[in-house]
């Protein structure tokens, strides 16, 4: 049966492999003088065991069909629109990107009344940043036209 | 002792300053509606002011930002009593029995011994790091590469070992941060190591990304579509005061949480989150009533909350002593104090003598400060949970974007986190715990540079490691844990992590 230890055991498993593989470009030095590579591919071969260990032990874990996945495509708009600040930071500078991106989650997502969406955002984007950038002195990037 | 006395005296002349004195009560505010709001820890709170505190002296910024660390202890509380939803990870435990007491009515005694609980072992923990630390300072002395790795060892092994669940699965996470530690330029040799051309890589994964998107980031998107929060109590001022009966109940509670809360503090660790986890244990394992746990007893509030409390102390003991972070908190601190030329260690004391004891002092006055803001203002700070949870995530994610870009001004550091957020999110659903992660990411270059010189003054023997003293002896506490687990494994009924049914441990919160 597929539980979710079976899964997590599996990722461990390529994930120790595929350290190991990238770390041939790295010199591993001797018993003497470890190299860049010794540490990571040590701690490879220990995940890879211990990967292999919840594999192993993972068969009476929770079945993954039984995992709730109700919230998944909440979240999924979540980290869309999260990639998106880290997209605009810097190029449409931090007010405009977060009152874009509040907007968008508190009045399409959240499906609540428009102007009481913009308000909060315009209020939490502007007044966050007036918080940190001006009082407290924390850099935060400008886009265009200086805002 | 007079000498502890006259340091003591020094320290109080620099925590008394105005200016020390409004940080601190900043710090405290902050920190209290830190751990009021759920989702945002201690860890996003600090990360979030950090900063802001480059412009201060170093006393200022380590005293504000302790008392964010503090506040939060204290305010998580609010939120597992009043709405069953930890504010932060070391209020889990109070939830259960915190929750019940308010269900009866008793909401403002369950607050009362949370914050009571809080202060003495708050003060009690800040007396044991005033005599411990100059000792152990002085002891830290006798440390090699050797005893540095060994105890580092020893303190991923106690975490994956008390985390609660499969210690094989724990200590995998802590292997995955040792991991992703392993980011950036190697310290010895210069190598750029799975960095992929980045440069922003080249120091590393910072650990305010990965826990913020561990712990903040992947929070919000497992509770993501939740609806109205639930029904807020909130107790009136005269409801505060516990009764005769729950004072006696609450009186050795706090004493051994206290203690154990300070032991397990001192292990490098996610300290406070496993001292209220150890410390429930405890209390229900010693009570007459076991069945009332769960009910609303009494101990199942003061044990907890005086253990995580005292743990906030335990935790700098190592941080002040040895210059080894014991969380992702402390790490977060001692790189504040690093920013303003300070190195935590051993010769912390002798060097900076009126940072250390002001720090002290620091901690008895904000426990003070914490106590005078927490009872009478808890209704106020409550009204915080009334924002609805549609407007209150966006917010925690705006302030976890500010907190992360704020450290280094850097937008590769929000893709970080956001792609630790992500992780967490299915790590989480998985059940696997992420506490590990953040540790490992932590102490890895230390470790691994630790390791390196052991074996280069070795000359290649790994049995350096056995034949010194002190790591000898703390590789045999390592070696007794993993059997004490195995042991345990094979007889599944003697561990007495499992007897805490899985709702219990606020996994079902």
């Amino acid at each position: 049966m597929l539980t979710t230890d079976r899964i997590g055991g599996s990722a461990l498993c390529l994930l120790a492999l595929f350290v190991m593989w990238e770390s041939r470009t790295l010199p591993l030095g001797t018993w003497r003088q470890p190299g860049p590579a010794y540490f990571p591919v040590l701690l490879a071969a220990l995940l890879l065991i211990l990967g292999a260990l919840v594999w192993a032990m993972g068969g009476g874990a929770a079945p993954v069909a039984g995992v709730g996945w109700g919230e998944a495509r909440q979240a999924l708009v979540i980290l869309a629109v999260s990639a998106f600040i880290c997209f605009g930071l810097e190029r449409l500078g931090y007010r405009l990107t977060m009152l874009a991106a509040l907007l968008f989650l508190v009045w399409l997502v959240e499906r609540k009344n428009l102007l009481a969406a913009a308000v909060f955002a315009f209020a939490l984007s502007f007044g966050s940043y007036y918080l940190f950038d001006t009082l407290l002195r924390v850099p935060l990037p400008r886009g265009p036209f200086g805002i | 002792m007079a000498e502890t006395l006259q340091n003591l005296a020094l320290g109080f002349s620099v925590a008394l300053q105005p200016s020390v004195l409004l940080y601190a009560f900043v710090g405290c505010v902050v920190g209290t509606l830190v751990g009021v709001l759920p989702g945002v820890g201690p860890l996003a709170g600090i990360s979030l002011l950090l900063p802001a505190t480059f412009g201060l002296t170093a006393t200022n910024a380590i005293v504000m930002l302790a008392g964010i660390y503090y506040g939060a202890m204290y305010g998580g509380s609010t939120t597992s009593i009043l709405m069953r939803i930890p504010g932060e990870a070391a209020s889990v435990m109070t939830c259960i029995d915190g929750y019940a007491m308010a269900r009866k009515g008793r909401a403002g005694a369950a607050l009362a011994i949370a914050a009571i609980g809080s202060f003495i072992a708050g003060t009690g923990s800040v007396i044991a790091l005033m005599l411990l630390a100059p000792p152990l300072a002085n002891f830290a002395l006798r440390f090699g590469p050797p005893e540095y790795f060994t105890l580092l060892l020893l303190g991923l092994l106690v975490l994956a070992y008390m985390s609660g669940g499969s210690m094989v699965k724990s200590l995998a996470m802590a292997v995955l941060g040792l991991l992703l530690g392993m980011v950036g330029i190697d310290q010895m040799s210069g190598y750029f190591r799975f960095a992929y051309g980045v440069m922003e890589l080249g120091d590393g994964l910072g650990v305010v990304p990965i826990a913020v998107g561990l712990f903040g980031i992947a929070e919000v998107l497992a509770t993501a579509g939740q609806e109205v929060p639930p029904k807020v109590l909130k107790p009136k001022l005269r409801e505060l005061l516990p009764s005769r009966q729950e004072w006696r109940d609450s009186v050795m509670p706090i004493g051994r949480g206290t203690v154990l809360g300070f032991l397990i503090g001192i292990i490098p660790g996610s300290a406070h989150i496993i001292s209220s986890f150890v410390s429930y244990a405890v209390e229900r394992r010693l009570s007459r009533h076991p069945e009332e746990f769960g009910q609303g007893a009494v101990a199942g509030v003061a044990g907890p909350e005086s253990a995580n409390n005292s743990a906030t102390s335990g935790a700098f003991v190592p941080m002040l002593a040895l210059g080894v972070p014991s969380g992702p908190i402390p790490a977060v601190m001692m790189a504040a104090l690093m920013v303003h030329g300070v190195s935590p260690g051993p010769l912390l004391i002798t060097q900076q003598p009126e940072l250390f004891w002001g720090f002290i002092a620091f901690m008895y006055v904000g426990n003070l400060m914490l106590l005078a803001l927490n009872l009478p203002m808890v209704g106020i700070f409550v009204n915080v949970l009334r924002v609805p949870y549609s407007f209150l995530y966006p917010s925690i994610i705006m302030f976890c974007v500010v907190g992360v870009y704020a450290v280094n001004g850097s937008v590769v550091d929000v893709w970080i986190a956001l792609i630790m957020g992500a992780l967490g999110y299915i790590l989480r659903k998985l059940g696997f715990e992420t506490a590990p992660i953040v540790l490992g990411a932590i102490l890895a270059p230390m470790i691994e540079l630790a390791l390196r010189q052991s074996l280069a003054m070795s000359d290649g023997q790994y049995t350096i490691f056995i034949s010194r003293p002190i790591s000898g002896t703390l590789l045999a506490f390592g070696a007794a844990l993993l059997l004490l687990n195995l042991v345990s494994w094979m007889v599944r009924g003697l561990d007495w992590r499992r007897r805490i049914p899985l709702d219990e441990k606020g996994e079902n919160l």
